[in-house]
């Protein structure tokens, strides 16, 4: 065999590929519904936090700063690791599916947190004077009027913070779950050839891909022109 | 014998820290007067008009707007202040709605109108500006004596008993000063009560009933345009005016 | 909870354990001041290629940034480690690593300093050109220098955020902290190596994430 032929056999086998490409499959569905559930929950729990961090109510807000360092300062591996092979010890047991899903989701709170709140405090002070001499609340006041403009300014690091923080999905592998690196990673070692690998990146790509040049497009597209 | 004020407040005290902004002012506003407060920055023209409708809140003292005890806990402050306009340095227009969406949101949100109504309401209050055509234009379209207008616009359509003005002016380049004025001298023409915090000399003397010299905290004197800037009594207040009129 | 705190913060155990977890700290040391520099270096030859105005440089080059900025670094590093032996390449857990997060984090950084420097004002390199300085003079005592401040959050962001990665290096058995906390589980039956680790993890980069929280906020107010 001369070394291309090698390499093809090894990284590019269509019997191989073949026979697992209904697992990767299979894994990407997984992965797909592991970032959705991830986005939704990450992000309302973000900005839930920032809401009430602006009712500036001092311990709850020192305990909402706190929640949020510690889960920006953790790897989020640390945190899969201890929720699924930790918690057991303490009777409590969650599925590699849940824990990751989980501590994915609170890494997102975290860091949506941190850029909804930097949104909603660059509002300058005299928009929130305007609305309340006008007689609006504060809660209307914020919602009509702090939060879209808060909003509009947080979409460009949200959107690049929310494609990074899902692809950790790749972390669920880890502990035991069939997403795409899971299948592909336990393909390799049923078949004895690194196939299976290759498909899984391309259908990393395949998902990340298009997110990333979007979010690409995202940055120029709501770059603050005034 | 004159009827109650409609503004009336007494020993206002303001503290920021260790700064005491506010020595003990007392201002009474008449009905369809206007009234001037002019003074060297710092004087504390803006804190007083701010605590009027508790954008501050005064460390002593009582404010009374149209019978409105302001101060007082049980009084609704969001209701209140719909009687009472203010219209900004900045404009502090809502750069992510129309000039119209700026105008018809109080009146949607406080006031419970129907779209509809609240936008025909906001249509008038434009209209009353002279910017009707501008009612579907956002704010950053517009030029800063427009936008001041849009925000004059925003405070009328709420029909308040008393307009505030702090600075209206100050931000605009010279040439788009008079459409603001002329929408203010208007306003007045009106019967509209206001308080005006600005530099505008020539405006004051033209339509102002009273002013108010302030300094360090204090009103140090008061009285009709033509005694303030023809012969102050004080010598505070004569070096204030020559040093304005110089420029 | 008497149970909970036996399991989850046994003191005994962390004294048992902590030789263990020493060790791992100072590989993950060792491993980010590695990949850091290595992905700095990817990062500048990167942004430099992309000031290059050819479009034979520059879409690939976009296409590449792109691709790792897309491809998770753990499927990265597993090809790098489990795949490439099959062709007969075998770089060890230590060079998968390097050279996994020099493509990756090269890719982020890249990103961060090409931002960086288009934020450097033409007149800026034209003044520097005008005094007869060639155009590698100019980029590394006039733009990058710049470039870098403006940028100065996000570098360190992602510095962090690279440090934080080294814990996938525990996937390929290199020993780190993650690596270590998990093996001292296995021997101790006991989760508190594990949360050990996460309160080393979080004693070393909180100061990090606040001095960053500070600096973040700043950037986005003054975008308005």
């Amino acid at each position: 065999m001369t070394g291309w032929e090698r390499f093809t056999d090894s990284f590019f086998n269509a019997r191989v590929m073949e026979q697992y490409l209904p697992k990767i499959i299979e894994g990407f569905g997984l992965t797909v519904i592991l970032a959705l559930l991830i986005i939704v929950a990450g992000l309302a729990a973000g900005l839930l936090l920032a809401l009430l961090r602006a009712f500036a109510i001092r311990p709850l807000n020192w305990l909402i700063i706190f929640t949020v360092d510690l889960f920006r300062a953790l790897p989020p591996l640390v945190i899969i690791v201890l929720l699924f092979f930790g918690l057991p010890s303490a009777g409590m047991e969650l599925s590699g599916f849940a824990s990751t899903w989980l501590a994915l989701a609170l890494v997102l709170m975290a860091f949506s947190e941190e850029i909804f709140w930097a949104g909603i405090t660059s509002v300058p002070k005299g928009q929130w004077e305007a609305a309340r001499s006008t007689g609006l609340g504060f809660v209307a006041t914020l919602r009509d009027v702090v939060l879209p403009q808060a909003l509009r300014l947080t979409i460009p690091p949200l959107t690049n913070r929310t494609i990074a923080i899902t692809k950790g999905t790749a972390l669920a592998s880890v502990v035991a779950v069939q997403d795409i690196l899971g299948a592909a990673h336990g393909a390799v070692s049923h078949s004895y050839n690194p196939s299976p690998l290759t498909m899984g990146a391309i259908a990393y790509l395949i998902l990340f891909f298009p997110v990333v040049v979007l979010g690409r497009w995202i940055e120029t597209r709501f770059a603050w022109k005034r | 014998m004159s009827p109650a004020p409609i503004v009336d407040a007494r020993a206002i005290h303001k503290h920021f820290g260790h700064l005491h902004v506010l020595k003990g002012v007392d201002l009474q506003v008449a009905e369809k007067e206007l009234v001037f407060l002019i003074g060297p920055s710092g004087s504390g023209k803006s804190t007083l008009l701010r605590c009027l409708n508790r954008l501050e809140d005064p460390s002593s003292g009582s404010v009374v707007v149209d019978g409105i005890d302001m101060l007082d806990k049980r009084t609704d402050i969001n209701k209140a202040r719909q009687r009472i306009g203010m219209v900004f340095q900045s404009f502090n227009l809502y750069p992510h709605m129309t000039a119209l969406g700026n105008v018809a949101l109080a009146l949607r949100k406080v006031q419970g109108l129907g779209r509809a109504e609240a936008e025909a309401k906001g249509r008038a209050a434009l209209d009353r500006v002279h910017l009707a055509e501008k009612a579907e234009t956002y704010p950053l379209q517009l030029s800063g004596g427009q936008q001041q207008r849009v925000a004059i616009a925003r405070a009328i359509a709420l029909e308040p008993r008393v307009m505030l003005f702090d600075e209206p002016t100050s931000a605009l380049d010279p040439e788009l000063v008079g459409g603001v004025l002329a929408v203010m001298r208007e306003l007045r023409e009106d019967g509209m009560t206001m308080v005006v915090v600005s530099h505008e000399m020539g405006f004051a003397k033209a339509a102002a009933d009273r002013v108010v010299f302030m300094s360090d905290g204090m009103i140090i004197e008061t009285g009709a345009p033509a005694e303030i800037f023809a012969n102050p009594r004080e010598e505070r207040t004569r070096a204030f005016i020559s040093q304005i009129e110089r420029h | 909870m008497e149970d909970f705190l036996l399991a989850f913060l046994n003191w005994q155990i962390v004294q048992e354990a902590w030789p263990i977890l020493w060790d791992g700290l100072k590989s993950t040391l060792a491993l980010s001041a590695m990949v850091v520099p290595l992905g700095i270096a990817g990062g500048i030859i990167l942004a430099v290629l992309s000031t290059l105005p050819s479009p034979w440089v520059r879409w690939p080059l976009r296409v590449w940034v792109d691709t790792f900025r897309a491809l998770p670094p753990l499927v990265l590093l597993i090809f790098l480690f489990a795949g490439l032996p099959f062709a007969g390449v075998d770089i060890g857990a230590w060079g998968a690593v390097a050279v996994g997060f020099f493509l990756n984090t090269g890719a982020y950084y890249g990103e961060i300093l090409r931002a960086g420097i288009e934020s450097v004002p033409r007149g800026q390199i034209e003044a520097a050109r005008s005094t007869g300085l060639t155009s590698g003079q100019t980029m590394r005592h006039v733009v990058l220098p710049q470039a870098v401040r403006n940028v100065l959050p996000d570098l360190i962001s992602n510095t962090l955020e690279v440090v934080k990665l080294t814990s996938i290096a525990s996937v390929v058995a290199l020993p780190e902290l993650l690596f270590q906390a998990r093996q001292a589980q296995s021997v101790t039956y006991n989760a508190t190596p594990i949360v050990a680790a996460a309160v080393v993890y979080f004693i070393l980069l909180w100061p990090v994430v606040r001095l960053l929280s500070r600096l973040e906020n700043r950037q986005l107010a003054s975008r308005r």
